[in-house]
């Protein structure tokens, strides 16, 4: 994946929220595997990081137990010292991604949504969903509208919406304003992330009537 | 031509450098071209080497040091953020004992001691708090750089302090706002839009470390 190609990139409030840590654990996924392709905002996402580092220098201070020093060497002397070095990247995921895949693409549990759509939900808490989406080239997801957020990571291939175009690492951020009918771009099957805090909203009627079944 | 259209309609963001202008209108004095270090400056500068004696000989003189200036924080970050004072205290032994375990990964041309220790600390709060895991992008395929350049350190450790300047120069209501952002639960919908901080100076010497850390490997 090159890494300059990137146009469409995540907001501020979201880079704040990650960096506070106060996100939903399926967005933490979404905006971690697009930092491990967007150099600019992984710098963005630091500089936040440094606001959070700010804050710690100059907050107030709260007494310690007593032989609180002793005590962490104490844990340092017991635990084996850690030198991992980070294994280079052999697949399309990056590695929070894989992390939670259990593996690679080959590794993903596709189920069918219909017309060639596939999905596969990832384990993460409650508070927000996040799926692999699977959309073969050609092919369009409903057209849908959100009560929620929702972000979209293309890993592999291309979609167009209403909006624009959203290539590999690109990440769309929708919220209640926008409807959208997501189409993959012919000449690749068109592979996503996709986060949603919210449940859908199809405006025709079949999706609408699987929803409950597809915990979209 | 097509592709000039579409980076004019939605360039990539780049927040404005404001530390610097802020910096002057705070303090009302005129800044003479010579940077001015701070005690602040000089104590980033400290940490960042204690964090090195860490890493090539366990000094544990300088890791005492950490140990009082940082602790007694991240306690107080951990119990703001919802901890009682027996977790707090556990987690805040464990943040800080990860500091030692972890030295090797600390970048100075990226972060400040504190920034890093406040990465730490959140991570340990999503752990324990939340009990959720905390997805964190991926490494740098080849680490950090064992001998950053002396400059870029002090570049990225002078803009640090000014970030923290910058912060308790802003209005009572703002400071606030990012108070709860990062002490209490925003929800990123709360969250302004424009945040104010200015970051983009920041930001940039960042971006500058990434771009020098890949092209040292090519």
């Amino acid at each position: 994946m090159t890494r300059n190609q990137i146009t469409h990139h995540l907001t501020d409030a979201l880079l704040m929220a990650y960096s506070a840590g106060t996100l939903p654990e399926a967005f933490n996924l979404t905006v971690a595997t697009h930092l491990s392709l967007c150099d600019d905002c992984r710098a963005r996402a630091a500089a936040f990081d440094s606001v959070g580092g700010a804050m710690i220098d100059g907050a107030d201070t709260v007494e310690l137990a007593q032989d609180s020093l002793a005590a962490t060497m104490a844990r340092i002397r017991a635990s084996k010292p850690q030198h991992e070095t980070p294994a280079p990247r052999a697949g399309l995921f990056p590695a929070p991604l894989r992390d939670y895949v259990g593996g690679d693409l080959d590794a993903v549990r596709w189920r069918p949504v219909g017309m060639g759509v596939k999905q596969a939900i990832l384990p993460t808490s409650r508070a927000a969903t996040a799926r692999l989406l699977f959309i073969p080239a050609g092919a369009a997801v409903p057209d849908h509208g959100h009560r929620g957020t929702e972000l979209t990571l293309v890993l592999q291939g291309a979609f167009c919406d209403e909006v624009a175009r959203f290539g590999p690492g690109d990440i769309e951020v929708a919220n209640e304003e926008l409807n959208h009918t997501p189409v993959a771009e012919i000449g690749a099957d068109c592979i996503c992330l996709a986060a949603t805090d919210a449940p859908l909203r199809f405006r025709a009627l079949m999706p609408r009537i699987a929803q409950p079944f597809l915990r979209i | 031509m097509l592709n000039d259209a579409t980076l004019l309609l939605d360039p990539p963001p780049s927040p404005v450098p404001m530390a610097r202008a802020m910096r002057r209108g705070t303090t009302g004095k005129r800044a003479g071209p010579a940077q001015v270090t701070t005690a602040r400056e000089t104590e980033n500068t400290d940490w960042v080497a204690c964090i090195a004696a860490i890493r090539d000989q366990g000094d544990e003189a300088a890791f005492a040091r950490l140990f009082a200036h940082f602790a007694p924080r991240v306690k107080a970050f951990l119990m703001r953020s919802g901890a009682d004072a027996t977790l707090a205290e556990e987690c805040t032994q464990e943040v800080m004992s990860t500091l030692w375990q972890k030295a090797h990964l600390f970048d100075p041309t990226r972060a400040s001691a504190a920034t890093w220790i406040f990465t730490i600390a959140r991570n340990r709060k999503i752990d324990a708090l939340r009990k959720q895991r905390r997805p964190e992008p991926e490494d740098l395929p080849w680490g950090q750089d064992p001998e950053p350049d002396q400059a870029d350190v002090l570049a990225l450790q002078q803009e640090s302090d000014q970030l923290g300047r910058a912060i308790a120069a802003l209005p009572a209501k703002q400071r606030e706002l990012i108070e709860k952002a990062y002490f209490g639960d925003l929800s990123h919908s709360e969250i302004a839009a424009d945040t104010g901080l200015p970051l983009g100076t920041i930001k940039s010497r960042i971006r500058l470390a990434l771009d020098r850390l890949r092209h040292a490997m090519k």
